[in-house]
């Protein structure tokens, strides 16, 4: 058996059990990252050789490998948000996130291949090339954290950290046929998360199965005192949540989710799904959310005027990369501002900041931005009225399953839509998560995304877990490496 | 304002105020809020503006910003919230300034400033909180500029007047009015020089009788209300004779030269920045109660204007005199503990604002740091009083318990300098003077009077001033003349 | 409808200095998300009290204690330019 394929709680137990140890288990991943990664592409870049980071101290409750995503500060790490123009970044403070980690005793595997500042759904939008499917090498592993995902699916890392602005964690997962959570707005600390979108990140984990999810959001959650918009709550045990009794919990299926553009194949398993968990004892009924075909409007009118905010921090000044003006245009200044956001930014980064800079220019800012809030009140109020009568809802993580590298890269538009299930719920603020619940005729996973109220986590573990327990697509290994 | 033609113009100013907080920390992070300190040694990740950091409110600078609101007779916005003000320049860590846009936290506030032995109301448009940016220094050496992050995230708050002052002399009165009562709140060194307190001004000038407002022009670079008065006096002179040649007035931003003592352009309005003002998604709203807005109004001080009135009543002070007193809130609230151990208000008074604020302005030094008790004060005076020293001698013991700390008493005895009062010593010592001089005797006793004043003066002269001149006059009196 | 002229204004308000080539890609690129957007305005929102925050949490401060600061040091690491203890930049006019 190879230690990099086991699941945390599996090496846990092995450790417990003296039949393992931290050394062992931190090697066979950094073994499979050397054997696996030339064709993956997960890492931008690894920490093997950064003893503060790779080694386990004695006695830590969890010495597990833990794959960062590359928009999370680790202190004097480089960290880069797959960007150029974060060349050279080595922050002086680590996240909350990290600190936690560290404090329960986690080592780390690398940093973890994104879309730029995790504009994207593709992780193509990267200065340091594509990411690969691990079941499809010539697929996408879906973005923003499709490094992340395509890591623990091909077993480089035991588990990982996204974030999810619109979905980045979710539809990775989906795509790569793994766990991902998207945490209650404010559950998990967002200080040292380089910000897309203030109002909708949040960070959460990627992993192998639901248990691993509940013990990895039991680490990272909490309130933080650096953190404003962070929840002053107690954190449960998620783990404790994990009965696989959903007798009685009612669902609600979006009728909005099944619309044209749903995969056939996806709608299949979806519907599978459901008969899955009827059988143990949950009921179900047809809900509407009738504001969710403006989601991905609202969204990307709000998501993109806070990112254009977010990255003017990246001017050259302070830190990370300088493009010193050859011949002068405007101002030594101002010239030096414009050719490196130019050469420092991709060009999904600059269209995004291009957009949120617009639609909060003078004279625009109630036609779009204004409006899009207002909209974005309407979205979170069709949640509100749904969980009134359900525990949870259940629909499709993404349209469909991951698709070829290059496929969507030229129509911004429609790889917009790729977040069309996900997207909603970050303007909402409420948890969500995707899990595998299938795989397409061609092989590639199918993700099943279970959505609760604001701090509804342990509900949504627990249908996941219950599902989880009666299936066995979590137990499937990516086949192309 | 008249000028040299028939034609008569009106000046229309409004000041903007940044009042740097006194705050321990930053408004934002946790870093000393410290002035004077080697570049870049008061910094954070999040005053730098690192990727990933957020803000987190100090408490106190809030509490700062309602007092000052509650100063200013505003009303304090119940419900309060923080905008991102979007522009690139090197000294603004972010590419964003944290400030408030539609929802300051104070709102039409007004002050009175003293106009022609009255009042005039000028009324506070908004005011509120915001962090302030780094310095740039130009370095010519170089050929570049280096820019110092200590002063970011300081906590600025923001006055900004309706366009109600008339001159430049109003201009200059509203400033150091509104400079007496923050100073009276505490809340900020309100120090021109080192930048506590910074003004611009915005400026149009229109014939009389004219009621539209005309094209402004923005002052900024004045660094004390000296030169804020100069500069506006410039700029209205500047108007005026732009309108008088028939010209216009184009919208745009002017430095103050102070050593050219003009201004000079800076940039017109057509480059001037679309900020993009959004609310912070990185700070909640802040919900003020009542409650806590009464809470905090009741530890607002007595205001200066509340207290010259209280001053003339209370203790029989004139005008002038309670003014003195209150421009220093410090000498205002020591007064009062020495008029409550001793009743010559007066007297006290006149010592406060001479000797005492002779010795503050010698040792460029606070009242505080003085270190003389009220207690101390007042048994200096009542030693005056009671002729055991002069005026003259007691301002050199006043030094002397500065700079020992000791009392006038201790004083008086350790260095003898007690005006001699004691009989015998005095017979005697008047003996020897009788004696020698004959002539002046025979005088007083023909009745001269006048010539009294030369024995005293011989006493005084055989004594070292220390004879109680009035006691010798009574003793010459009674030897001479059996008075 | 975004023109070319609006780009090359919301680029120098961004501070991104754009060819010509990007500028045309980025009319047609913008043009076409704006218009998708347009069905926002299909929807009343009269009486709708905007969002800005997922959740509704109020009054969250920090007491006014110093904590440790960067040494100089450890602040210019980081910088691209530095002199004389401080972050160097090209020149900034007046
Ligand atoms: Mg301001
Ligand atoms: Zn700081």
């Amino acid at each position: 058996m190879n230690l990099n394929e086991l699941t945390a709680h599996e090496i846990l137990d092995l450790i417990k059990d003296g039949k393992t140890n931290p050394a062992d288990v931190y090697l066979s991943v950094v073994n499979a990252v050397k054997e696996k990664d030339p064709h993956v592409k997960a890492y931008v870049r690894t920490c093997h050789d950064n003893p503060d980071l790779a080694s386990a101290k004695t006695n830590a409750a969890f010495p597990i490998p833990t794959t960062n995503k590359d928009n999370i500060c680790i202190n004097g790490n480089e960290t880069t948000c797959s960007s150029k123009i974060l060349t050279g970044f080595k922050p002086p403070y680590d996240a909350t996130v990290i600190k936690k980690l560290k404090s329960a005793g986690a080592t780390f595997v690398g940093n973890a291949n994104m879309d730029e500042f995790a504009f994207g759904s593709s992780t193509e939008n990267s200065c340091f090339g594509p990411s690969r499917n691990p079941w499809n090498l010539n697929c996408v592993p879906g973005g923003s954290s499709g490094g992340s995902a395509a890591a623990v699916a091909s077993h480089q890392t035991i588990w990982a950290l996204g974030s999810d602005t619109g979905g980045s964690i979710r539809q990775p997962a989906s795509f790569c046929g793994v766990v991902g959570v998207k945490p209650t707005y404010g559950r998990v600390s967002r200080y040292g998360l380089i910000a897309f979108a203030s109002s909708l990140d949040q960070i959460g984990p990627i992993t192998k199965d639901v248990t691993d999810a509940a013990l990895l959001l039991n680490i990272i959650s909490g309130y933080d005192e650096m953190d404003s918009t962070s929840i002053n709550r107690p954190v449960p045990d998620y783990t404790k949540a994990l009965t696989g009794d959903v007798k009685g919990l009612r669902i609600g299926i979006p009728k909005e989710f099944f619309i044209k553009g749903l995969d056939p194949e996806v709608k299949k398993s979806i519907e599978d799904a459901i008969e899955v968990l009827k059988g143990k004892g949950a009921t179900f009924k047809e809900v509407s959310l009738p504001h969710s075909e403006y989601s991905v409007a609202t969204y990307y009118i709000l998501a993109t005027a806070e990112a254009s905010s977010n990255l003017a921090r990246f001017d050259g000044v302070r830190f990370g990369l300088r493009k010193q003006p050859n011949t002068l245009r405007k101002s030594p200044i101002v010239d030096m501002f414009e050719e490196t956001r130019d050469i420092g930014f991709g060009p999904e980064t600059k269209r995004r900041i291009m957009l949120g800079t617009y639609s909060l220019s003078s004279g625009y800012y109630d036609a779009y931005y204004l409006r899009a809030q207002k909209v974005r009140t309407l979205i979170k109020s069709d949640f509100d009225k749904v969980f009134t009568e359900c525990d949870a809802i259940l629909g499709p993580t993404a349209p469909t399953t991951a698709f070829k590298i290059g496929e969507k890269s030229d129509d911004p538009l429609s790889m917009y839509l790729s977040d069309i299930y996900t997207i909603a719920v970050n303007l909402a603020g409420i948890p969500a998560m995707s899990l595998p619940c299938g795989f397409s005729k061609a092989g590639l996973p199918i993700g099943l995304q279970i959505i609760c109220k604001n701090f509804g986590e342990e509900t949504m573990l627990r249908i996941a877990h219950a599902y989880e327990q009666a299936t066995d697509w979590h137990k499937r290994k990516a086949s192309a490496v | 304002m008249n000028t040299s033609t028939e034609q008569k113009f009106e000046t229309v100013i409004g000041l903007e105020v940044h009042l740097q907080f006194k705050t321990k920390t930053k408004i934002f992070c946790g870093c000393a809020n410290a002035f004077g300190h080697k570049p870049n040694t008061q910094t954070c990740p999040v005053c730098l503006g690192l990727p990933g950091t957020l803000p987190v409110l100090n408490k106190t600078a809030l509490d700062y910003a309602i007092k000052v609101a509650l100063a200013l007779n505003a009303t304090v916005s119940s419900y309060i919230k923080f905008d991102r003000k979007n522009y690139y320049y090197p000294d603004l860590p972010k590419g964003y300034q944290i400030s408030q846009f539609d929802k300051p936290i104070a709102r039409d506030g007004f002050i009175m400033i003293p106009k022609d032995g009255k009042e005039k109301r000028i009324r506070i448009h908004r005011a509120h909180l915001e962090e302030d940016a780094g310095k740039i220094i130009h370095d010519s050496n170089v050929k570049a500029s280096l820019v110092d992050y200590n002063r970011t995230g300081t906590p600025l708050m923001e006055i900004v007047t309706e366009p109600d002052l008339r001159s430049p002399q109003e201009a200059y009165d509203y400033l150091t009015t509104l400079k007496l009562i923050l100073k009276y709140l505490d809340v900020s060194d309100c120090d021109m020089e080192k930048g506590s307190l910074r003004c611009d001004a915005n400026v149009s000038v229109r014939p009389i009788g004219e009621t539209t407002l005309r094209t402004k022009t923005e002052l900024k670079n004045m660094n004390s209300f000296k030169a804020v008065k100069t500069a506006l006096e410039y700029e209205e002179a500047r108007h005026a004779q732009v309108y008088l040649s028939g010209g216009t007035i184009v919208q745009e931003s002017r430095l103050w030269n102070e050593e050219k003592q003009m201004s000079i352009v800076m940039r017109t309005k057509e480059e001037a920045h679309d900020y993009r003002y959004f609310p912070e998604p990185d700070l909640v709203p802040f919900v003020v109660t009542q409650e806590e807005i009464t809470a905090i109004a009741q530890t607002l001080p007595e205001f200066p204007d509340v207290k010259i009135n209280r001053f003339k009543t209370q203790y029989g002070l004139n005008d002038y005199d309670a003014n003195v007193l209150v421009q220093d809130k410090d000498v205002a609230n020591f007064f009062e503990e020495c008029a409550g151990g001793y009743k010559e208000n007066k007297k006290i008074c006149n010592w406060l604002t001479g000797a005492v604020a002779a010795e503050m302005n010698s040792r460029n030094s606070s009242l505080k740091e003085l270190k003389v008790s009220p207690q101390h004060l007042t048994a200096l005076i009542a030693k005056v009083e009671e002729g055991v020293v002069s005026n003259l001698v007691a301002k050199d013991i006043l030094a002397m318990m500065i700079d020992s700390g000791q009392s006038a008493d201790i004083i008086i005895k350790e260095k003898g300098l007690a005006q001699v009062s004691d009989d015998t010593a005095l017979e005697k010592t008047l003996d020897e003077i009788l004696k020698e001089n004959p002539g002046v005797v025979a005088q007083i006793k023909e009745g001269k009077d006048s010539a009294m004043g030369f024995l005293v003066g011989q006493a005084m002269k055989k004594t070292q001033g220390k004879a109680n001149p009035k006691k010798i006059g009574e003793m010459i009196k009674r030897r001479l003349l059996n008075a | 409808m975004i023109t070319k002229k609006d780009v090359e204004y919301i680029a120098g308000l961004a501070r991104i200095h754009l060819t010509e080539v990007e500028i045309e890609k980025l009319t047609t690129n913008l043009g076409g998300i704006l218009g998708y957007v347009e069905q926002l305005k299909k929807l009343d929102v009269t009486n709708v009290e905007p969002t800005s925050h997922a959740l509704p949490v109020q009054n969250v401060f920090r007491p006014d204690i110093v904590k440790p600061s960067l040494t100089q040091d450890e602040a210019l690491r980081i910088a691209p330019q530095k002199h004389d203890g401080a972050f160097k930049v090209p020149q900034v006019i007046e």
